[in-house]
């Protein structure tokens, strides 16, 4: 509790004794002397909303809430209802107590959710280690990263081996290794051993400059609900205290009935009269709802997009990098009478001095070294794959080109992606099939958004026509276009635009390379963040830190969750407002009533929109 | 151009919400973003505004609405 929060509850408690004590006295109804003393816990409580009531008006503030509950207590007091006028204001006060306490942790609470910020980086200086603020280290400079403190900047590990935290970022749980030569990234916890690393960007430049930026600009981009809560709240007031004087001054005109009583009557609609309750729980909703989601590491640049992705109707997915790992990986092995150990050997020892991306996937499936002594020669023919000698066998590794060359004739293979076909002194010995690997969770990915409601999923690809439609079947997605420029990928969404229903809205997934213009043309552009891809983060409007798609799910829960609890609050303290209002004009409802409608729907209000911030996926 | 500012002692959403606006209406200013939850004052005024100068409309401003309230300026 802060200074002032603890003042107010003092004033709070000594104004609740003198109010009881004030009751129990054998005072006469009405009279003076009993005015004074409920004057005194009214002046205790009250004296600042007054004060601020008067101060206000000078400044031209006519419906503030201070003024509205000052009318109604001193309106309750010249209609001789001490108690009622002291007891309102004392609530008011427990009521924007709880309400300061309840939003400060909140905030608090969210606000922890998303504290990656560094607060020093070691510098070595004369051989001994010197804390210095992160911001004044410079690109090339040398840092120390001990146990248990967060990496300060985006770098280079020089020295030292260590586990390093990442969840803070991408949400993922599992430590990842670093050794020398790996790059580290601002905003992970190093965990077990003492790193040094050189500094590869300064401050401002860094992951997690880049991410807080994010984070805390996306309150900046109002969802729709908060717009209309901005504009309601504008109309509310006003038009609540026109009607509490009407009320006041019309039936009694009328019927020439009670003033005290419509005015009494009159005064419990000044008490209802402020929107907070809905001004504050909806856009902490929002703010909830992204602070949760950024823990697990999805990033979302605005409350807007909340509600745009919970209404996903059409996404279209690129393919490499985001449904595919983006990396060559053998997948098939098929050999032509000899074994498949065999074929694979051969090919390994063919391609081991190459530096081709799919040599590398031969060489990594191998798994072993090679010994370069079995080895006499090897001849690159470029645009067609290697020739060596192996054994004092002649082996030929390539394309179907090659093969030609040599005059060997191939087996056809109907399997998507490319093929390294091997033959032995002239004879053909198989092929294997090298593709771009699905992620593992891409397939799950997929039926996880159709299970909530996504009525098409589509992959656009340059790929050729048969890689496309083996990664469609797998995947289980119900359309795929092939052989795409990346200007023929913004057609293509721009179709897909035409098709969806008004509502609905449309997604694009991509792994921020080459597709920019495709991620701001869709209604909600998500990129793989890939860790430090700036040019994902700066395109589009949702990051999945992890380039995980299953997480596209999680994020539609969040969103549907999010709005879910935005209208709950919407329509909770709107209802119990208009039926308190209407109460009160009946003459029902006490000004007791009307403060719960006010700060007590707040404090509930609020209370939900925490639930923002926890939300999970549902399976 | 955009610049950000701390608030401090910023507690209430509906005045954030009325200083926001009474920013919106001054000439200079194109955005201007209150936001209560992260205690931050977002204002985006065309290049070559004299940010000093528009900032003491600001202060001003936001003394009438909430006075309680104190933005700093760096």
């Amino acid at each position: 509790m802060s200074k002032k929060q603890k003042n107010i509850l003092i004033r709070i408690i000594s104004a609740g004794i003198l109010l009881i004590i004030a009751a129990l006295l054998p005072l006469e109804e009405k009279s003076l002397l009993r005015l004074a003393a409920f004057l005194v816990p009214y002046g205790i409580i009250g004296w600042d909303v007054l004060w601020k009531a008067i101060r206000n008006i000078k400044n031209g503030q006519v419906f503030d809430e201070n003024f509205l509950m000052a009318v109604a207590t001193v309106g309750a007091l010249a209609v001789k209802e001490y108690p009622e006028a002291t007891a309102v204001m004392l609530f008011y006060q427990i009521g924007e107590l709880f309400q300061s306490v309840a939003v400060g942790k909140s905030r608090k609470n969210i606000a922890s959710l998303m504290d990656i910020r560094p607060d020093h980086a070691n510098i070595e200086v004369d051989g001994k280690l010197v804390e210095a603020d992160p911001e004044e280290i410079e690109q090339g400079q040398l840092i120390v990263v001990k146990p248990g403190e967060r990496i300060p900047l985006d770098g280079i590990v020089t020295d030292g081996t260590s586990s390093v935290d990442t969840s803070a970022l991408t949400g993922e749980s599992v430590p990842r290794t670093v050794r020398v030569g790996d790059s580290v990234i601002s905003g992970c916890i190093n965990q077990s051993g003492v790193l040094k690393v050189e500094v590869t960007k300064e401050y401002e430049d860094s992951t997690v400059a880049k991410i807080l930026d994010l984070v805390e600009n996306s309150a900046s981009k109002k969802a729709k609900a908060e717009n209309f809560i901005t504009k309601f709240a504008k109309y509310y007031t006003p038009a609540v205290v026109i009607s509490a004087l009407l009320l006041a001054l019309i039936p009694p005109l009328v019927t020439g009935g009670n003033w005290a009583m419509w005015i009494h009557r009159a005064l419990i609609f000044l008490v209802i009269s402020c929107p907070c309750a809905l001004v504050i729980s909806v856009p902490l909703s929002f703010f909830g709802g992204i602070g949760g989601a950024s823990k697990k590491g999805i990033l979302i640049k605005g409350g807007n997009f909340l509600e745009v992705l919970a209404n996903a109707e059409i996404i279209v997915f690129d393919k490499t990098g985001t449904l595919t790992k983006g990396v060559f990986e053998v997948d098939e092995i098929h050999p032509h009478g000899i074994d498949e150990d065999k074929l694979l050997e051969l090919a390994a020892y063919a391609e081991s001095y190459s530096d081709h991306p799919i040599a590398h996937s031969i060489s990594s499936k191998y798994g072993r070294e090679t010994d370069r002594n079995r080895i006499s020669s090897n001849e690159e023919i470029s645009g067609h794959g290697i020739k060596a000698v192996i054994d004092d066998h002649e082996i030929c590794a390539g394309n179907s080109k090659l093969m030609d060359k040599m005059g060997v004739e191939i087996v056809h293979c109907d399997k998507a992606g490319t093929m390294v076909h091997i033959s032995d002194n002239g004879q053909y010995s198989g092929h294997i099939v090298i593709a771009d690997k699905v992620k593992e969770s891409a397939q799950s990915a997929i039926k996880r958004l159709k299970a909530r409601g996504v009525k098409q999923t589509v992959m656009l690809t340059g790929d050729s026509s048969s890689a496309a439609d083996a990664a469609m079947k797998e995947l289980g997605l119900d359309k795929a276009y092939s052989e795409l420029l990346p200007a023929d990928k913004v057609e293509k969404v721009e179709q897909l635009l035409e098709e969806k229903s008004p509502k609905g809205s449309l997604v694009f997934v991509g792994d921020g390379i080459n597709d920019a213009p495709v991620l701001s043309r869709a209604d909600v552009g998500i990129a793989m963040g890939s860790l430090g891809s700036d040019a994902a983060i700066e395109a589009a409007d949702i990051v999945l830190m992890d380039d995980d798609p299953e997480k596209i799910a999680l994020a539609m829960d969040i969103s549907k969750g999010t709005l879910k609890i935005v209208y709950q609050n919407i329509i909770f303290a709107l209802g119990v407002k208009f039926i308190v209002l209407l109460l009160g004009a009946l003459g029902i409802a006490n000004m007791w009533l009307a403060v719960f409608a006010d700060v007590g729907v707040s404090v509930i209000a609020i209370l939900n929109a925490m639930r923002a911030m926890r939300i999970k996926e549902k399976n | 151009m955009k610049k950000v500012f701390k608030l401090i002692d910023l507690d209430c959403a509906n005045c954030a919400a009325k200083m926001e606006n009474a920013i919106k209406d001054l000439p200079e200013v194109e955005d201007a973003v209150v936001s209560f939850m992260t205690q931050k004052m977002t204002i985006k005024a065309p290049d070559g505004t004299d940010f000093d100068e528009l900032m003491k409309k600001v202060v001003k401003l936001c003394k009438k609405v909430e006075p309680d309230c104190e933005i700093v300026l760096k």
